[in-house]
């Protein structure tokens, strides 16, 4: 069975061993048009509330 | 007739100028005094340096933009203040000198009714022996910190990536040039910039790609790390650095004070007072920043800097300087109104307040070197201040000096981040956060000191176009262009 990209990231060094690391649906998900549209929007309205609220 | 006299020509005296121009008319007189010619959309050096975008695509010229707006523009460094005029002068008056307009090196006194300082940082290269001289960048390594310096990192890049497409391996290390720097968000965004263009480039295989910094943990970025909510759970920003770091196959060396740079090495002290060498090929390392070295006057001539300004060459203002150790600190230490306790015809905005103490917990090496971020003052929060101040620089023109002066704190007050990797508008991926309050309130906020309904981080494209978005949005909004008020700082 091939190794997965992660299980390489997690055994580079002792540093990266205890993090967390994406796998092939969280990363997809990135770069997936319609719902980083929708990120986007929701982003935006987060983001407008912390500066309504900062002023 | 009175007069304003802003000092700085940046992100924060470049919001309180054109809004005082905005909000005063022709009644007062708006005058700047920037070394300056160009503005510039400090964040979108990021791209300059990784020859995404070109240096005139992030700045432009302020001389016409003041002319429209009817501010005086005196191309020139602040070199001096006396509050309370001289002998031969009965008003506050700014020692300036030109840098530019034909007047090169000649001297003027401006005299004022208010003076904002918003002089920004002096990038002390010179902190660090090899990192550069004064505030001169050095011959050994590169920076992001100006456009100039942004375009000269990317000529670098592009020199080794040639290297690694002849099948020389190189080394490449990111990260703050001091342990008393801040801006990690710079250099963090930068070196995945890096990591990004290496991919495309086809040579990632080639590289090694190493951060360096002086924060105790990563994900620190000067405010002592934050809890964020990610993909519905509340996260460190240190799992979250750490698996963004891990995820592109980046070292990480934290809690680091850079002593010394040489030609392909640098010297380091970490927090457990350990020493060693680290190589590099290719180092963009971000220099500590202090005042720009503004003295003052008092009426008789005598120096009363150490009045004015705080130690490291900040103005002080109405924070509390005496709050003593990290535990006594809280928000309430931030300063409100950034009015100078003195003489109250002084504000300061952006960088150039003195803050009351660091965000993160003070560190030192056990051979007594502190290795600490300081706090972060730029980009969002800088903006802020800079209009609060104008706010009440007006009011106090217009209204009288019993005039209610605007506050802007923040620990109020919270600060968008967007790290882009890569510019393309389908490939490449941001990581975009928000902090709220940048300052944490563990009274108001005892878990973490922050609203974790609006401290939020998140990875992928949006946080791409909302980077394209501000870059576009401010530029605009700093050139006065039609509807520029309605855009939020």
């Amino acid at each position: 069975m091939a190794v997965k990209q992660e299980e390489i990231n997690f055994s580079r060094n002792e540093q990266s061993e205890t993090t967390m690391l994406p796998g092939s649906f969280a990363k997809a998900m990135r770069t997936n048009v319609i719902w980083q549209f929708i990120r986007f929007v929701a982003i935006n309205l987060k983001m407008l509330i912390v500066v309504s609220k900062s002023h | 007739m009175a007069r304003v006299v802003i000092l700085g020509g940046g992100v924060s005296g470049h919001t309180a100028a054109t809004f005082a121009a905005k909000w005063l008319g022709n009644s007062h007189e708006v005058v700047v005094v920037t070394p300056n010619a160009k503005w510039n959309w400090i964040p979108s050096n990021i791209w300059v340096g990784v020859g995404q975008m070109s240096k005139e695509e992030v700045t432009f010229d302020l001389d016409p933009v003041y002319k429209k707006a009817g501010i005086t523009y005196k191309q020139a460094k602040a070199v001096s203040l006396n509050p309370e005029g001289s002998e031969t002068e009965t008003k506050p008056f700014v020692t300036i000198e030109y840098t530019g307009q034909g007047k090169e090196g000649t001297s003027e006194d401006v005299t004022y009714d208010y003076v904002i300082n918003a002089t920004g940082p002096k990038l002390n290269f010179g902190a660090t022996p090899g990192l550069g001289e004064g505030s001169q960048l050095g011959e050994h390594t590169v920076s992001v910190c100006t456009a100039d310096h942004a375009e000269h990192a990317n000529h670098k890049l592009l020199e080794s990536i040639e290297k690694m497409k002849k099948g020389e391996r190189q080394k490449f290390l990111v990260g703050t040039g001091h342990g008393m720097c801040t801006c990690q968000g710079a250099a963090f965004e930068y070196i995945f910039n890096i990591e990004h263009e290496l991919k495309k480039a086809g040579v990632r295989d080639m590289a090694d790609i190493k951060w360096i910094s002086n924060e105790s943990f990563l994900g620190d970025f000067g405010m002592g790390g934050l809890h964020m909510k990610v993909g519905g759970y509340v996260v460190s920003s240190k799992i979250f650095s750490e698996s963004l770091y891990t995820e592109r196959g980046v070292d990480w060396m934290i809690g680091a004070h850079v002593s010394k740079v040489e030609a392909g090495s640098i010297d380091y002290e970490l927090l457990d007072g350990t020493t060693g060498k680290e190589n590099f090929d290719f180092a963009m390392l971000i220099p500590p920043f202090a005042g720009v070295g503004l003295k003052a006057y008092a009426k008789d001539g005598s120096d009363i800097t150490g009045t004015v300004f705080a130690p490291n060459g900040f103005m002080k203002v109405d924070a509390k300087y005496d709050a003593g150790a990290y535990e006594n600190w809280k928000a309430s230490d931030w300063p409100r109104t950034y009015q100078n306790p003195t003489y109250n015809n002084m504000f300061a905005c952006g960088i150039a307040f003195a803050p009351p103490h660091i965000i993160s917990k003070p560190m030192s090496s056990p051979n007594g070197t502190p290795i600490n971020p300081t706090p972060p003052r730029t980009g969002m929060p800088s903006g802020i201040i800079g209009k609060a101040v104008a706010h009440s620089v007006c009011d106090l023109m217009t209204k009288g000096e019993s005039a209610k002066l605007h506050e802007a704190s923040m620990a109020e007050m919270g600060a968008a981040c967007v790290a882009s990797a890569g510019k393309g508008l389908t490939t490449g991926t941001a990581a975009a956060m928000t902090v709220y309050p940048v300052v944490p309130d563990f009274e108001k906020y005892p878990g973490t000191g922050r609203d974790t309904d609006y401290t939020f981080g998140e990875i992928g494209l949006a946080g791409h176009w909302i980077k394209h978005i501000l870059h576009h949005l401010f530029i605009y909004k700093a050139q006065l262009k039609p509807g520029w008020t309605l855009i939020p700082e």
